[in-house]
């Protein structure tokens, strides 16, 4: 029994009334039954508190009686009341029943008892399919499955994690790793399937809805590979869960330029299975790239990951590099960038570009990053505004350097300029934030000895 | 420890187990109905009448509340009875008995005291008894605390474990399919005991673990080895506890095979089949399941009485047989 | 008092029957257990009704000189088993109301570790098996404790207690045939109270006295005034007799009548004021042993007051204990459910 508190139903004796030992003195009501009380001992009935269909807690007097030739002083209503409010206090004080602030639901979690989306939106997959996926950093709904229902099984996995196409292996690699070292229970956050739709978001159209537009015939139907799955999840999440700010500036890229024909032309020459070649070969964007690293360590604050209940702060300048590859993009990683010189970064940006065009990446050489480049110099693009690749904070869209009319202390002259456009996630990156580094980097791109230290 | 190995039927064995518990200790003694010059409805105390005399095996009125409690005071005041239900179907006379009593007697009085009394249910269905005869009410009394419940499926597990169940200090009960009485397996002489409480791997697999009991036991290894010449390689576990449940040897075969598959006789709903189902999903083998778990287990439905109908509501080896199948080949 | 009982002593053989077969000392110490009995129940419901201790309890206030008079004749190796309104019973079999009262509140030190409460009460080592929530629930138990008795040739007894409402239960008459089949050493004792929770046994029983349906076993059916405590103790001397002589059972049904309600929620809608107060005023077996007592030489005021001093004492003393004792670790829940296996 778990009872503290009864009811009075009624009373059959008046307050002042003289009791024998033994009578009926009231009648009191639990969630259980009804019963009778008895007088205790004989005398008058005093100071009758407990009323009639209200809780009392057990234990709490509800009336006194005293005996004869005992003296009587009458409580005070007022006081009678207090007692009666204090008792209370104190049986809810004791039970467990104390209010406990309701947890708000974080409003980026899926709600509870919400029913998957089916089709596009849920992967079916088994527990051991999803388990082998998490632990490989493997995007279940990017895997096809041969299963019942077309259910993912972990045959469907070995077989996606043994093809070629390991570019799509989402980012969820490191959770997955790191969950590791937490047995199996899955932390609340993890419990999310991370191929679960997003929450309050309607799923996309069905193929109907968008093939009833078009004549038949007029199209033909390209069914998406892994590759632009993987892209299209992304990006939908990152653009639909990030509020993006946009600052635009225009950096002065002639000093830039002459420093890297110098440096370009004191590259020692390096013999290799084709002949001779230079040891290195800078393009602007090498410099995009040392330059953006050196900003970010000189504004700390914008070095970055949003998390829900944490700011992360990188210790290191890691840049991610948007390239193009046949069928999508991916985006590899120079590592503390802001520690390699321009001829490291240099080879080692070769080196991922190819082996990204091959989709020989290994998934730690493009999952993670701080902040990332995105350049469309080469197309003639002059100014763009990038998405976000989370974890990073910010994205640094790159225009070509073009000669423009520069007006300057009054004058009219030519400069080759580059419009840059810096995206920021706002929970991270404040505008000011966001305009220091920006700031930060156009004084390395004009100053481009910087550089070099 | 060479002990002569012979063929003895289920029956056999039990009958051996009981006479060598009432040889070792003079508290052993059985009660029952018609267990006396009857012999038992199933001949499973046959003669020991003859050996041990009428005050050791007792016939019972027909009084299945009463004789259990009997059983449950002379086991509270330091015998060890043998209670045999004619049929596990009376047991239902008898529950008051077995779980407000027999159950909670030691837990009631602060572990002042142990009700170390066995007690034997034929059950199941096979033999044309019908509805009130055929029933499989292991799982009743496998969710009552306090109780053990066991379902040997061979002779050699039949022995052993009744002898496991005598030395027990707590009230163990038997449910003995009555179609396994007549199965014969090689069973050692002499005492020896079958831990209550650990399952047993019967047949090592790596494609799916069947986990069954008592008389689906042969059944599933019947299936696994038509199963083996479609490259079908079936993991068998024979329960043989349902209370307290060897977890752990059930999860690792989940976690070798990555399917599981429950087969019991016992009605399918809220049975036997649900809870090992539910310990695996609530277990760390969850991520090792590559496919849905399956139940199979006996129709929603009283066991009937013709014999075909009365096949139709158990499991038998081909709806074993497809069922894996499906469930291996992944074709549902 | 001494020289009032030695007159009266030579006088005995014109007395009843307990007041011959039993010294002073042990006849003071029953009123001193009656009074015990009756002062440990009222004790608890009134720490019942403060709320100091839960669920509910079933009082035998007015049954006293039943448990005492049928537990007269047992030894200490002799068992019982007790149903859910037995206080009286496990007191009369010897056990200590401090560990009684501290099993009330729950604690560690209770005889069942706080595990069972008023509903199963027992006290093993006194040989009380232990109360029961289920009527009937114990009679078979005790055939059982009889049967290990003529197998392990103990020479124990046991005792049966139920109350008039077990009479009707399937249990009741399966066990009382089996123990007449095989003569076993075990006393059926009905303490008849009038009534079946709220059920009289008028409305409820088709015998006018429990007692005949002891024919029907083949057994003698003894009908006592279960306020009498020499008229019980009597009728369970010679059933124990007869047990421990291996010829069979007894059915004693004791009328007797209980002053509280059926448990702490009966409002006695079933039963008049002028009921429950003629049996309170006129027939309280207390009262009627003391009266006796007084009467026969065996004691004076001062000696009541004495014992009644004593008994507030020991009760006092035993709510204090169970106050005071710890109460059980919720970690611990799962202990004793089986037998810890080293």
């Amino acid at each position: 029994m778990d009872m503290a508190t009864g009811q009075i139903s009624r009373w059959f004796a008046e307050e002042g009334a003289r009791v024998k030992k033994g009578d009926v003195l009231f009648e009191i009501e639990t969630d259980k039954a009804a019963m009778e009380i008895d007088a205790p001992a004989s005398g008058v009935l005093r100071d009758v508190t407990g009323k009639e269909g209200v809780d009392i807690a057990v234990g709490a007097a509800v009336a006194w009686i005293y005996a004869d030739d005992e003296s009587y002083a009458p409580i005070s209503p007022l006081e009678g009341e207090m007692s009666t409010k204090s008792t209370e206090g104190v049986a809810s004080g004791g039970t467990a029943l104390e209010p406990r602030p309701v947890e708000p639901t974080p409003p980026d979690r899926p709600a509870a008892g919400r029913p998957p989306v089916e089709g596009e939106g849920r992967t079916r997959a088994t527990p051991l399919a999803r388990r082998l996926a998490r632990e490989a950093g493997l995007n279940l709904s990017t895997v096809s499955g041969t299963g019942p229902h077309g259910r993912v099984v972990k045959a469907d996995v070995d077989a996606a994690l043994s093809s070629p196409l390991e570019g799509e292996v989402s980012a969820k690699r490191t959770e997955g790793v790191a969950s590791e070292g937490t047995a199996l229970a899955p932390s609340p956050v993890e419990a999310t399937p991370p191929d679960r739709p997003l929450a309050g978001h309607p799923p996309l159209n069905g193929e109907g809805d968008v093939l009833r537009l078009f004549e038949a015939g007029s199209y033909e139907l390209v069914p998406h590979d892994n590759m632009r799955k993987t892209i299209a999840r992304r990006l939908v999440e990152a653009k639909t869960t990030i509020p993006h700010f946009y600052l635009t500036l225009d950096c002065e890229l002639d000093a830039l330029l002459a420093l890297r024909t110098q440096i370009n032309a004191a590259a020692p020459v390096k013999k290799t299975e084709k002949g001779e070649a230079p040891a290195y070969k800078l393009s602007v964007n090498d410099m995009v790239i040392k330059a953006m690293a050196m900003a970010l360590k000189a504004v700390p604050d914008a070095n970055a990951s949003w998390t829900e209940s944490a700011m992360v702060k990188h210790k290191h300048a890691d840049v991610g590099v948007a390239v193009s590859i046949p069928g999508g993009l991916i985006t590899p990683i120079i590592r503390k960038a802001d520690e390699k010189t321009l001829s490291t970064i240099s080879n080692e940006m070769k080196d991922l570009a190819s082996r990204a065009r091959s989709r020989k990446l290994k998934p730690e050489e493009y999952q993670g990053g701080t902040a990332a480049v995105s350049n469309l110099g080469m197309f003639g693009i002059k100014d763009f505004a990038a998405v976000i690749n989370p974890p990073h904070a910010t994205i640094l869209a790159v225009g070509a350097g073009e000669e423009r009319a520069v007006v300057k202390n009054g004058e009219i002259r030519i400069a080759t300029v580059m419009s840059v456009t810096l995206s920021t996630d706002h929970r991270a990156v404040d505008g000011a934030l966001g305009a220091e580094l920006l700031v930060a980097f156009k004084r390395l791109i004009e100053n481009p000895i910087g550089l070099l230290v | 420890m060479d002990a002569m190995v012979r063929e003895l039927s289920y029956a056999q064995a039990i009958q051996e187990a009981m006479a060598i518990a009432m040889d070792m200790d003079e508290r052993v003694f059985l009660m029952g109905e018609d267990i006396g010059v009857y012999g038992g409805a199933f001949q499973v105390t046959g003669d020991l009448v003859e050996r041990y005399g009428a005050d050791r095996v007792i016939d019972t009125p027909i009084s299945e509340l009463g004789g259990a409690g009997v059983a449950v005071g002379a086991a509270l005041t330091g015998m060890r009875p043998i209670f045999e239900f004619q049929f596990s179907d009376f047991a239902t006379l008898a529950m008051e008995q077995i779980v407000n009593q027999a159950a909670k007697m030691r837990f009631m009085l602060g572990g002042e005291v142990s009700v170390p009394v066995v007690m034997r249910f034929p059950a199941g269905s096979g033999t044309g008894a019908a509805a009130q005869h055929s029933q499989s009410l292991e799982a009743w009394l496998g969710h009552v605390p306090g109780l053990k419940v066991i379902q040997p499926a061979t002779p050699y597990d039949a022995k052993g474990m009744l002898l496991a169940a005598v030395a027990d200090p707590d009230p163990v009960m038997i449910f003995e399919h009555k179609l396994l009485y007549k199965t014969k397996g090689p069973v050692p002489e002499g005492y020896y005991t079958v831990p209550i409480g650990k399952a047993d791997i019967r047949r090592e697999g790596c494609d799916l673990t069947i986990v069954a009991t008592s008389i689906m036991v042969q059944k599933a290894l019947d299936a696994a080895a038509a199963l083996e010449s479609e490259g079908i390689d079936v993991e068998v576990v024979d329960l043989r506890t349902i209370r307290p449940m060897d977890k752990q040897t059930v999860i690792d075969s989940v976690k070798k095979t990555s399917r599981l598959m429950c087969v019991y006789e016992a009605v399918k709903t809220l049975g036997i089949g649900a809870e090992v189902s539910a310990m695996i999903a609530e277990s760390e083998a969850f991520d090792y399941l590559d496919a849905p778990i399956v139940r199979l287990g006996g129709a929603e439905t009283p066991i009937p009485y013709n014999p075909e109908l009365e096949k139709a509501t158990v499991p038998q080896v081909p709806d074993i047989i497809t069922a894996a199948r499906a469930l291996v080949k992944g074709v549902r | 008092m001494a020289g009032a009982s030695k007159a009266v002593t030579e006088s005995r053989a014109n007395l009843p029957f307990v007041y011959r077969q039993y010294s002073a000392e042990q006849l003071r110490q029953v009123l001193y257990k009656m009074y015990l009995i009756r002062r440990f129940e009222e004790g608890a419901e009134e720490c019942y009704t403060r709320g100091l201790i839960h669920g509910t309890m079933h009082l035998s206030i007015g049954q006293e000189a039943s448990a005492m008079g049928i537990c007269m004749p047992l030894s200490e190796d002799d068992q019982i088993t007790s149903t859910h309104r037995g206080h009286g019973h496990c007191i009369a079999k010897g056990a200590e109301v401090k560990r009684m009262f501290a099993e009330f509140f729950g604690k560690t030190t209770g005889y069942c570790k706080g595990r069972g409460g008023s509903m199963h009460i027992a006290d093993v080592g006194k040989g009380n098996l232990g109360a029961n929530g289920i009527v009937g629930g114990g009679i078979p138990i005790a055939v059982g404790a009889a049967l290990t008795s003529k197998m392990m040739k103990t020479g124990k007894v046991v005792v049966s207690f139920f109350g008039d409402g077990a009479n009707n239960e399937g249990a009741f008459h399966e066990a009382l045939n089996m123990a007449a089949i095989w003569k076993l050493p075990v006393i059926f004792v009905c303490e008849n109270n009038g009534y079946g929770m709220s059920t009289s046994t008028a409305r409820s029983t088709a015998v006018k006295n429990i007692a005949e349906r002891a024919a029907a076993y083949s057994m003698p059916g003894v009908i006592v005034d279960g306020n009498i405590f020499s008229e019980v103790a009597e009728a369970s001397h010679q059933a124990v007799a007869r047990a421990r002589a291996g010829e069979g059972p007894t059915l004693i049904e004791s009328k007797t009548y209980r002053h509280r309600g059926h448990s702490k929620s009966d409002r006695n809608r079933y039963r008049t004021k002028e009921e429950i107060e003629d049996w309170m005023s006129n027939r309280d077996p207390i009262t009627l042993f003391e009266s006796e007592l007084r009467e026969f030489g065996f004691i004076d005021d001062k000696g009541i007051e004495a014992i009644r001093g004593a008994v507030a004492q020991e009760i006092a003393d035993g709510i204090e204990f169970a106050k005071a004792s710890p109460s059980p670790d919720v970690r611990d829940t799962g202990s004793y459910v089986y037998t810890e296996q080293a």
